[in-house]
């Protein structure tokens, strides 16, 4: 078994073992890199000399230091979302084409202080906006299962780079699927937790009421070891919950038994892969196998949330967006005027993807538009949120399909926004609910694509779902299938 | 048509973006899709509905009024597209 092929917890073993050192690992998973990157386009930026004088640094903590680090010399890659003190940060967009950030993302800084070394950054939608990442900038990362397909998004290149054995785990952000949806597509597990559970100071913003930080990771157990080094109240962050990390990973023992699991009847819709569909619902049986119940539920108003999403996550985004304005950082291109040089930075700096959604946004909060559609979005999230409230109620945890297909072929949805959006459904409501919701690797359809299965748990409550994940895991080897690359 | 060519004329000045004519012209019809995509939220009687804008109840995070220096004003004007001394440097705003 090759070093850069093992789990994070597997790894974690044999560095406390003095097994293996982390400049050994931190070598295997670069040749990795130097092996298949012509092919994946998982990353904008590598980070291999600061890599390997990290994993030196931890060899010597773990030559001296008995207690535990939890992630003490593995490779991890970021997101190209998250500000890296002195690395460039470009969030997939021109206008951030020279950016270098001069601090760490609390992220970042937690992941430094856990012990990990920093393998480079990973390519994305531009700004995060899009599901398939192939609205980077910069070029377009491919599936690792099958070259010709988009590797999911917005978090492409960390789902991509992940599969590909190219880093030992990732992290991601999540709006409205841009953790799960990849990592679906990938194979991947993929956790975006409870909004507020980890701080978002540092990310780059795009929609500030749904972004969320998460682990994409080989397994359920490295998955709970790094939302345990993550998560936790900031005082930076005014959204961040003060609420105790519990110790995720100690919770995985496999016993579900008598856990209520609700099935929601809107999320089995025409339309969409059978194969999808049968493999979800396979899952569901080897579950109830391991003592689970489960109950179909109803979500009413779950065909709502892809139009509510598109009004709240756009209104937000332009707003947000209004600080690209080629004054402080970033691209400035200069016009005649003050006016001038503000048009002209945004037209060029900016994708078409994040022109349609900046202009969406700015219609939704216009005068005489918005109540009719901002306001009305808002109300729609509230009903959205009280769906699962009510069935949260009767059970512990809901399980759906993470989306309706497997990875599309690149160019497949580009000219139809609206289609694109939709690959979406099944993750959106959980981010407008605040919500934590798991993808798991739950099968491949007929050409050999993964299959995820979505576990969505009650707020603070990504304990339960990671339990039922994990013992999911246990009864099935999906997880273990590699890509042949 | 839900959007017209000169609301996202108007719109897009608001947004301080430009679109070339057959930029506009596609804009115009995606944006229109997707608006009348949208519409069936008014399926929806949300007459008694409050708005939810955020789903945790956010106080405010209060701090000492303290200086710090960090980050550091040099790093802090590191990617500035024009600086002087220790300031951003702008186009002229005022006449």
């Amino acid at each position: 078994m090759n070093l850069y092929s093992l789990t994070l917890h597997e790894l974690q073993t044999k560095l406390r073992k003095r097994e293996i050192s982390s400049q050994e690992l931190t070598e295997a998973v670069f040749q990795r890199i130097s092996a298949t990157e012509d092919r994946v386009h998982a990353f904008i930026t590598l980070c291999h000399d600061t890599a390997l004088r990290e994993a030196k640094r931890a060899d010597e903590r773990l030559g001296r230091e008995k207690e535990s680090v939890p992630l003490l010399g593995i490779p991890i890659a970021l997101k190209d979302i998250f500000l890296t003190r002195e690395v460039l940060t470009t969030c997939g967009s021109k206008i951030l084409g020279n950016f270098i950030p001069p601090y760490d993302a609390a992220t970042v800084k937690k992941l430094k202080g856990a012990g990990a070394v920093i393998v480079g950054k990973t390519n994305l939608d531009e700004f995060a906006m899009g599901s398939s990442t192939e609205n980077s900038a910069f070029f377009v990362t491919r599936n690792p299962w099958s070259l010709e397909r988009v590797p999911g998004g917005s978090s492409g290149g960390s789902a991509a780079a992940v599969a590909a054995d190219q880093c030992v785990a990732a992290l991601g952000t999540d709006t409205g699927g841009s953790i799960r949806q990849p990592a679906a597509c990938c194979g991947i597990v993929g956790l975006k937790p409870t909004y507020g559970r980890v701080s978002r100071f540092g990310i780059i913003a795009y929609a500030s009421s749904l972004d969320q930080v998460g682990p994409m990771t080989k397994d359920v157990m490295d998955s709970a070891l790094m939302l345990e080094a993550i998560a936790g109240h900031d005082p930076s962050d005014s959204t961040s919950i003060n609420a105790p990390v519990p110790p995720f990973s100690r919770y995985l023992d496999g016993d579900v038994k008598g856990l209520r699991v609700g099935i929601p009847k809107e999320y089995f819709i025409p339309g969409m892969q059978p194969e999808v569909e049968q493999a979800v619902k396979e899952g569901l049986r080897t579950l109830e196998r391991n003592g689970i119940e489960t109950e179909e539920i109803s979500l009413p108003h779950t065909e709502y949330a892809v139009a509510g999403y598109y009004l709240v996550a756009t209104a937000e985004a332009s707003s947000n967006l209004a600080r690209y304005d080629g004054m402080k950082y970033g691209l400035r291109v200069p016009g005649t005027d003050l006016g001038g040089t503000y048009m002209k930075t945004r037209e060029q700096g900016f994708g078409p993807e994040v022109k349609r959604r900046i202009m969406l946004g700015t219609y939704a909060l216009s005068a005489g538009y918005y109540d009719a559609y901002y306001l009305k979005a808002q109300k729609v999230r509230a009903l959205i949120k009280k769906d699962f409230e009510d069935a949260f109620k009767t059970c512990d945890a809901i399980i759906t399909p993470t989306s309706p297909t497997t990875a599309f072929k690149i160019g497949e949805k580009t000219q139809d926004p609206l289609q694109m959006y939709l690959s979406d459904i099944f993750t959106i409501s959980v981010n407008l609910a605040g919500l934590p919701g798991l993808s798991v690797p739950c099968g491949f359809d007929s050409d050999g694509l993964p299959i995820g299965m979505q576990i969505i748990g009650k707020h603070l409550d990504e304990a339960t779902i990671l339990r039922i994940a994990y013992a999911y895991e246990q009864a099935t080897d999906w997880h273990k299938r590699k890509p042949s690359l | 048509m839900k959007i017209s060519r000169e609301e996202v004329q108007r719109v897009a000045a608001l947004a301080r973006l430009s679109f070339t004519p057959e930029e506009e012209e596609l804009l115009t019809r995606q944006l229109d899709k997707i608006l009348q995509y949208v519409e069936k939220l008014n399926q929806l009687d949300t007459e008694k509905v409050e708005p939810l804008a955020h789903v945790i109840d956010i106080v405010n995070g209060f701090r000492n009024d303290q200086v710090i220096h960090e980050p550091a004003v040099d790093a802090l004007l590191s990617n500035a597209p024009a600086k002087e001394n220790n300031f951003f440097k702008v186009p002229k705003i005022i006449e």
